[in-house]
């Protein structure tokens, strides 16, 4: 058999979504709720998930050209107030372009900081996420108040871009014609696993944003154009070795600021997405709540590829999507005991290579888990709020090591120092 | 070997932040411009109104956590560390102190000292868990303070001010509980108006020198003795530089980074005392930003006891001057968000361009030294 990471990317990832699904339906099975792999569940934790898909995108091509972003929190903001104002006043799509705008100025803001004056990756990130929610109380303060309904908090309702079904797949339309329901009908058949299965496909299927689809074929537009075009190699040879591309004649420079200004129009873009119908529908102070680091989140996880940027972000969307619905907790007490046997797996992982000290704290924390399960029957609602960051630092406890950054992230570089 | 002479190096110490100022005060003033307010008014009551006594307290009282962030952020970054975790630290801190000093009964001095303790120990041990998971699991500690603050804040806090209200502070008007339990008068700090009155004059009904002020003061000298006048401050500079020469050195670089971390989250602990030690009790909804802005003080202080001051005392005076604003309707209040984000931004940005001039400066020095010799 062959090894896993020798498999490619969308097929390695695709296997772990099922081993995913496959556990969330033995949990789910056992909790007695049916609420894990509902069609419901599946469409918001894809609604949850793509401002995380595009802030982890946006982070994909700064860090790949060698800027750390963490001012991506700063540039959603930008993008759900522009997102807002363009769409209440220019039309829905122009809000998703505007969000877009005022996210890239964001990020041409952390590009001069960074690129152009050399000065530290982080401190110029946390720079921009102080300036960014002044600048949106600002406008607000001189703009939305003048809007009826607005004030210096919130904006009036965001018209939102509309939606489709995919046809034959989730029974969407081709003109009059309603196609036939393909995994809805699998979904009703009450097969263990596959009716699982079939019913999470279904929920991201169905009623799907125009923008989230856009959003969804980013994935492999990004992994194309960073991995098998001229401007991907000399953008990515910025964040590897920027010396080497000096040698041969590429304006490290520009590249950087490339990646660094599509990152932030990318977090602009998931700002206004959060601002648009599909999350909330008003602009709201605070919104972003920490999605745009979650996004950051979800690029380390994905160890700084496009595919494992959208595993994060369907992972991460996965318990924000389910705690707003799972409103007598029996979702969020099994998702204790998803931890549970996730960890105990990663001690079997842990066991295979000898790694002692990794088996024990992975036994021992799923043990912790395993406890909390069997000993309660209810969990306070923040534990699903905070279960993301929780998976988050799970991961990077386990897996820091196998990462494998761009080698010069992070790094200042400076044009004929070397 | 000839040194720059001290007028030089002063001048371009202080350049920096001067021009930084300078340059978000012209920003400023053309966003003012923009939205139809004159910058020349907005600038005139900001600075009437810090001049009077009572504007005075509430910015000290403002710059009193800032200035206890700042030296937080600072420790860290002495040592390459970034504790974006502040906010969080605090924040868990403050709420863990509350309820366990509303819980004690002690004579008033033991009192106090219990309850910035606890802070101190929550604090640290949020903050060294990052430490750890930095030298042991290898995980970059700018992350892990970004997650455990989400943790802290959504989680961990919010759980406990639900648990702990009940039976709780209770807001005499509404009926409505509004925080934890009330800590007794045996563990509040007393406010500093003694000292403001005999000094000035009888200050107006409701104002109070908070007295954690002289906790900031004692962080800010520890922090000076501790990092230019011990061997652990020296070994803290010494890894900050280049861990590999100092562990050359014996500066044990894992033990360092769990030490520096502690330290600066023990420091955290204290910035949420000024608003417990202030209302008595952790309320609901209480001050939250301060760790952001406190990274911000330290950068704009250049991580100095002294530059972190002025720092913490421009950015409480902007605070204090938007509500004046407010109060005036001579610019919208929301100018000074922005000129605070400007300054750091431009602050870093200066910063880094007197750096590279410094640099430049020293190998022309070396190199006529050179040519002496």
């Amino acid at each position: 058999m062959k090894r896993l990471s020798e498999l490619p990317a969308w097929l390695r990832w695709s296997l772990y979504a099922a081993g995913g699904v496959l556990l969330l339906t033995v949990v789910q099975t056992l909790e007695g709720t049916d609420r894990l792999t509902s069609v419901t569940s599946a469409q918001s934790m894809l609604r949850w998930a793509i401002p995380i898909l595009l802030a982890g995108l946006g982070g994909l091509y700064s860090e790949r050209a060698g800027v750390v972003n963490i001012g991506l929190e700063g540039m959603m903001i930008l993008g759900t107030w522009f997102g807002a104002w363009g769409a209440i006043t220019y039309g829905a799509w122009w809000g998703i372009v505007a969000g877009i705008i005022g996210g890239a100025l964001g990020g041409l803001l952390h590009a001069v900081a960074t690129v152009t004056f050399g000065v530290d990756h982080i401190i110029s990130g946390v720079a921009v996420n102080i300036l960014a929610p002044g600048i949106t109380r600002f406008l607000s303060s001189e703009i939305l108040t003048n809007i009826p309904g607005g004030s210096i908090t919130q904006s009036p309702r965001v018209p939102g871009v509309g939606s489709a079904t995919i046809p034959f797949l989730a029974g969407g339309t081709i003109g009059n014609w309603t196609t036939p329901d393909l995994f809805g009908w699998l979904g009703t058949r009450e097969w263990f696993f596959i009716s699982d299965f079939a019913n999470l496909l279904k929920g991201v299927m169905t009623r799907v944003s125009w923008v989230t689809l856009i959003a969804v074929l980013l994935v492999p537009l990004t992994a194309w154009l960073l991995w098998r075009t001229r401007f991907g190699l000399r953008l990515r040879i910025c964040g590897e070795r920027p010396e080497a591309g000096e040698a041969q004649g590429i304006d490290v420079y520009r590249y950087k600021y490339i990646g660094v200004v599509i990152s932030g129009a990318l977090a602009g873009m998931a700002g206004a997405f959060i601002a648009s119908p599909e999350l909330s529908g008003i602009y709201l102070e605070g919104q972003t709540t920490g999605r745009g680091f979650i996004g950051l989140a979800a690029l380390i996880f994905g160890n700084w590829r496009p595919i494992g940027v959208l595993g994060g972000a369907l992972l991460f969307g996965y318990p924000f999507g389910i705690g707003l619905r799972d409103l007598d907790g029996s979702a969020s007490h099994g998702l204790i005991l998803v931890n549970a046997i996730g960890l105990a797996a990663v001690a079997i992982w842990a066991f295979t290579r000898s790694k002692r000290t990794d088996t024990v704290l992975a036994l021992a924390l799923s043990g912790i888990f395993a406890l909390w399960y069997f000993t309660t029957d209810v969990v306070p609602d923040v534990w699903i709020n905070i279960l993301p960051f929780v998976i988050v630092l799970l991961v990077l406890i386990f897996f820091a090591q196998r990462l494998r950054p761009p080698a010069a992230d992070g790094l200042r570089y400076r044009k004929g120092q070397t | 070997m000839k040194a720059i002479p001290l007028w030089k190096r002063a001048s371009l110490l202080l350049a920096a932040p001067v021009a930084a100022l300078i340059f978000s005060i012209l920003m400023s003033s053309i966003v003012l411009v923009l939205s139809g307010s004159s910058p020349l008014r907005a600038y005139a009551d900001m600075f009437e109104h810090a001049s009077r006594l009572e504007t005075m307290i509430d910015i000290l009282n403002r710059a009193t956590p800032l200035y206890i962030a700042g030296v937080a952020a600072a420790i860290g970054f002495r040592m390459n560390l970034f504790n974006i975790g502040v906010e969080g630290q605090y924040l868990l801190a403050a709420i863990v102190a509350a309820h366990l000093g509303a819980m004690v009964t002690l004579t008033p001095v033991l009192h106090v000292t219990f309850i910035m303790l606890v802070a101190m120990v929550v604090g640290a041990a949020y903050s060294g868990f990052a430490g750890l998971l930095k030298v042991t699991r290898g995980v970059n500690e700018v992350i892990s303070t970004i997650m455990l603050n989400a943790i802290a804040i959504s989680g961990l806090v919010a759980y406990l001010v639900r648990l702990w209200q009940a039976g709780g502070a209770i807001d005499p008007g509404s009926a409505q509980q509004v925080g934890t339990t009330p800590i007794p008068e045996s563990g509040l700090l007393p406010d500093l108006n003694v000292v403001v009155e005999g000094l000035f004059r009888e200050l107006r009904q409701g104002k109070e020198l908070t007295g954690v002020l002289l906790v900031a003061i004692l962080v800010g000298v520890g922090y000076h003795v501790l990092v230019n006048r011990t061997r652990f401050g020296f070994d803290l500079r010494a890894s900050g530089i280049n861990p590999f020469a100092a562990n050359v050195g014996g500066v044990p670089p894992k033990r360092m980074v769990v030490a520096a971390m502690a330290l600066s989250g023990a420091i955290a602990g204290l910035v949420g005392l000024s608003e417990i030690m202030h209302i008595g009790f952790f309320p609901a909804n209480p001050i939250k930003g301060l760790g952001f802005t406190g990274i911000a003080v330290a950068l704009l202080g250049r991580n100095h006891p002294l530059g972190i001051v002025f720092a913490a005392l421009i950015f409480a005076f902007l605070d204090v001057s938007s509500g004046v604003l407010q109060f005036t309707g001579a610019a919208s209040r929301e100018i000074v968000v922005i000129m605070q984000g400007v300054i750091i931004l431009a602050a870093v940005v200066a910063y880094e361009i007197a750096r590279r001039a410094r640099e430049k400066e020293e190998a022309r020095a070396a190199a006529e030294a050179m040519v002496a010799v």
